[in-house]
């Protein structure tokens, strides 16, 4: 029996038509917008003004601060403006448009595809360059990798997870990197394995991907560091907390972090990155982004540059379906629907999905609870949220405290199981605002 | 661009569970012991039925057009499980009316009075059912023999002639010379429409388990309770007090903790309280029909235990993940 984690959960449709799709690379836009805040923490300073000339992998946004992160250029060309433009919420945010001339690397960056295993920088080191490239977390969250890297006091490291579960229906971008990088992958794993000073790393597979749990390990076969665990495929297995219990069985506690298990979680695609930052000097310019949908074309697992706007990567995939009702960008369980298709992959984009027109509608809401509790034991956090809910309608939030809404991983289980269609999580989340307010007033 | 996206919170895909697709399960779950009824005390079962879910849906739409107003929800079919139980829990001898009587108390007083689906404390058909069995006595427990077996049990339940054991002290073998362990599994004995035939509503209960409608948690952990405290009495005087599997195989124990006790409004939604509500049920169970007025006892304990569940969803919340020492 496959380790899974503990509490809830539930699985819903893979839908991975992609899975069998090799990344392919896709041709150069005509113009690429980078946002200066691809991250979790304050937004990056422009270093480039309207009409410098930039190069791939040049910095042309400056950390502002411990948790920020570098921002590079993705393309070789033009800067045409750095302006507010609309993201995929259309909310407006400081951001580099550049004009692609060509493509002409900056210099330093080792675009030999050879593997290069070996690495003899010290941990502080190897922090550096995973700052100095930009490197974020790429599963969704883009929290500074760097930061994460660095160890508060008094805590230590015992465990690296690296997260391949790939829960989210429809993507399957970290299952062809896992396939096809395998080996860069690994040698992502051991630095940062010694980035953390950590003996042993775990790599979370859902048993959903049998060949990329085959393929890693194989290739980790001799070293004892690093353990393939096979996952009985389950949602939310990609959360953080759920893939510690899962592998380790330790629960990280209320309102805690991973370290204060001992363990620090990466995603596949992001110990990639680091790899290609530290071995190769190469900043985090491009990723591996899923397009796909049940009326998409094309479906396929892209190459793409940061900051490649998703009209030029679906006029790519054979154009917008007819029948296409919502874009999303990452997966349907937690991704976010897509205002504006000349919004751009970012750091964290990890896949595009088009659902079609009768799959895009919310399902009108069916009335009343019928307390059938399958919230409640689908919840990974153990939470109540029917009661939360509740709560949430009525407009007593501030109460959503005493029911742990601030715990809410926002995995979306709830309303997905729901028999009665109630948007039980739209609800949660606004208490969960409310809740957090009062936690940080309470701090002072 | 000229099309408009739709743009909403997560998540963007559903289960595709609703309230309708679980009732028509419930409905499919039952559908073996009525067949079982049907074959066993013939076409009254039909009638009978058939006049407890008309009048159930009949009296909830009527409620909901001149009265309650909002939404109509007959069509998510709680209303005729509700019909199908209530009729489940009657003797198929049943004046036709007094049915009609039951599902006016089951939907206007059990569920609608309340405000409708998913807010009514007690399970309807179980407040129909002793609302007639408090108004009507005789008739309620007055059952035919089964047409199909010639020899099998007279108007008597088994229960009935257990009780009848613990009152006069007779011992069982001489009350229930031809029981047999077969008949009670197959259905061959006197009792309500839905609660003969063990089997079938096991088979329903299977059912209800792969379709995942319910847990297993409530049914086994009534069943298991009652075994348990019959064992217990029969092991001290197996003369008077009848077996586990006597308890377990007879009267509404099945029908009411597969279909009854797991109803969803009025069962707790923690695992921790269904644990207490459920031994509650088994336990108080046994307690009437051992020591109580009626023979049978499983209705009164699920009410019982109905009117706790608030408390229980209070007290007893699910454990919440990362819940142990709080990090500074």
């Amino acid at each position: 029996m496959s380790k899974t984690f503990r509490k809830g959960g539930g699985h819903p449709s893979d839908n991975k038509l992609s899975r069998a799709d090799e990344v392919e690379r896709m041709p150069l836009p005509q113009t690429v917008v980078i946002p200066l805040s691809q991250h979790i923490g304050a937004p990056a300073t422009a270093v480039v003004a309207k009409g410098d000339r930039v190069k791939v992998g040049q910095l042309i946004g400056e950390a502002a601060g411990f948790v920020s992160s570098n921002v590079h250029s993705s393309v070789s060309g033009t800067v045409l403006s750095v302006d507010a433009v609309p993201d995929l919420g259309g909310v407006r945010r400081q951001a580099v448009t550049i004009k692609v001339e060509g493509d002409e690397w900056a210099e330093g960056i080792d675009l030999d595809g050879s593997l290069r295993r070996e690495c003899t920088l010290s941990p502080a080191e190897i922090i550096d360059k995973v700052k100095e490239a930009g490197v974020v977390g790429m599963g969704g969250a883009q929290f500074p990798t760097h930061v994460k890297l660095s160890i508060p006091q008094g805590k230590r490291a015992e465990y690296l997870l690296i997260n391949g579960a790939e829960c989210e229906p429809y993507l399957t971008s970290d299952h062809r990197v896992m396939l096809e990088r395998g080996e860069e992958l690994l040698a992502g794993v051991k630095i940062l394995a010694k980035a953390l000073g950590v003996g042993k790393s775990y790599i979370g597979i859902e048993n959903n991907k049998p060949d990329a749990v085959a393929h890693l390990r194989k290739l980790a076969a001799g070293d004892a560091e690093v353990e393939v665990i096979a996952l009985r495929a389950r949602y939310p297995q990609g959360g953080e907390k759920q893939l510690i219990d899962a592998v380790l069985g330790r629960e990280v506690p209320s309102g805690g972090l991973p370290i204060d298990v001992g363990c620090v979680v990466q995603n596949v695609d992001t110990a990639l990155a680091v790899y290609e930052a530290v071995q190769k000097n190469k900043p985090l310019v491009e990723r591996v982004v899923t397009v796909t949908g049940k009326s998409v074309e094309r479906h396929a697992n892209l190459l793409v540059r940061i900051g490649t706007p998703l009209q030029a990567i679906l006029d790519y995939c054979g154009g917008m379906p007819e029948d296409t009702g919502k874009v999303i960008n990452g997966g349907p369980m937690m991704g976010k629907a897509v205002a504006n298709l000349d919004s751009v992959v970012t750091k964290g984009t990890s896949g595009i999905v088009l659902m079609r027109d009768d799959e895009a509608e919310r399902r009108k809401s069916g009335g009343a609870c019928i307390k059938c509790a399958k919230c409640v034991r689908g919840c990974p956090m153990g939470l109540e949220p029917y009661y939360l809910f509740k709560l949430g309608v009525r407009g007593r939030l501030t109460e959503m405290e005493g029911y742990w809404a601030a715990d809410c991983i926002e995995c979306g289980l709830c309303s997905w199981v729901c028999p009665a269609n109630l948007p039980l999580l739209d609800y949660i989340r606004l208490g969960k605002v409310e809740v957090m307010r009062i936690m940080r007033e309470r701090k002072g | 661009m000229d099309k408009k996206l739709i743009v909403s919170p997560s998540p963007h895909v559903y289960s595709g569970e609703s309230t309708r697709k679980i009732m028509r399960d419930i409905l499919i779950a039952l559908a073996p012991a009525f067949a079982v009824s049907w074959f066993f005390y013939g076409v009254s079962v039909l009638v009978v039925t058939a006049v407890s879910v008309m009048t159930c849906v009949l009296f909830e739409w009527l409620i909901q057009r001149f009265m309650l107003g909002g939404q109509n929800t007959i069509r998510d079919l709680s209303a005729v499980v509700t019909g199908v139980l209530l009729a489940f829990n009657l003797p198929s001898s049943v004046p036709l009316w007094m049915v009609a009587v039951g599902a006016l108390a089951a939907i206007g007083i059990g569920k609608m009075a309340f405000g409708g689906l998913g807010r009514n404390p007690f399970n309807p058909a179980l407040v129909g059912r002793v609302f007639l069995l408090l108004s009507f006595p005789v008739a309620m427990t007055s059952f035919p023999a089964p047409e199909a077996v010639a020899d099998g049990f007279t108007g008597a339940t088994p229960l009935m002639l257990a009780k009848e054991a613990l009152m006069s002290g007779q011992p069982l073998s001489a009350l229930m010379p031809e029981m047999s362990y077969g008949n009670l599994l197959l259905g061959a004995n006197a009792g309500s429409i839905g609660e003969i035939a063990a089997l079938a509503l096991l088979l329903g209960f299977a059912y209800l388990l792969i379709r995942r409608v319910i847990t297993w948690h409530i049914p086994v952990l009534i069943l298991g309770t009652m075994a348990v405290f019959a064992g217990v009495l029969h092991g001290a005087n197996p003369e008077i007090y009848a077996s586990p599997l006597f308890h377990v195989l007879t009267g509404g124990a099945i029908l009411g903790a597969v279909f009854m006790a797991t109803d969803y409004s009025t069962s707790p939604m923690s695992t921790g309280g269904i644990i207490v509500y459920a031994v509650a049920i088994g336990a108080i169970t046994m307690l009437i029909r051992v020591w109580g007025a009626y023979p049978e006892g499983i209705s009164f304990a699920i009410l019982i235990m109905n009117a706790m569940v608030p408390l229980l969803n209070k007290y007893m919340r699910p454990k919440k993940f990362g819940a142990i020492k709080r990090v500074a």
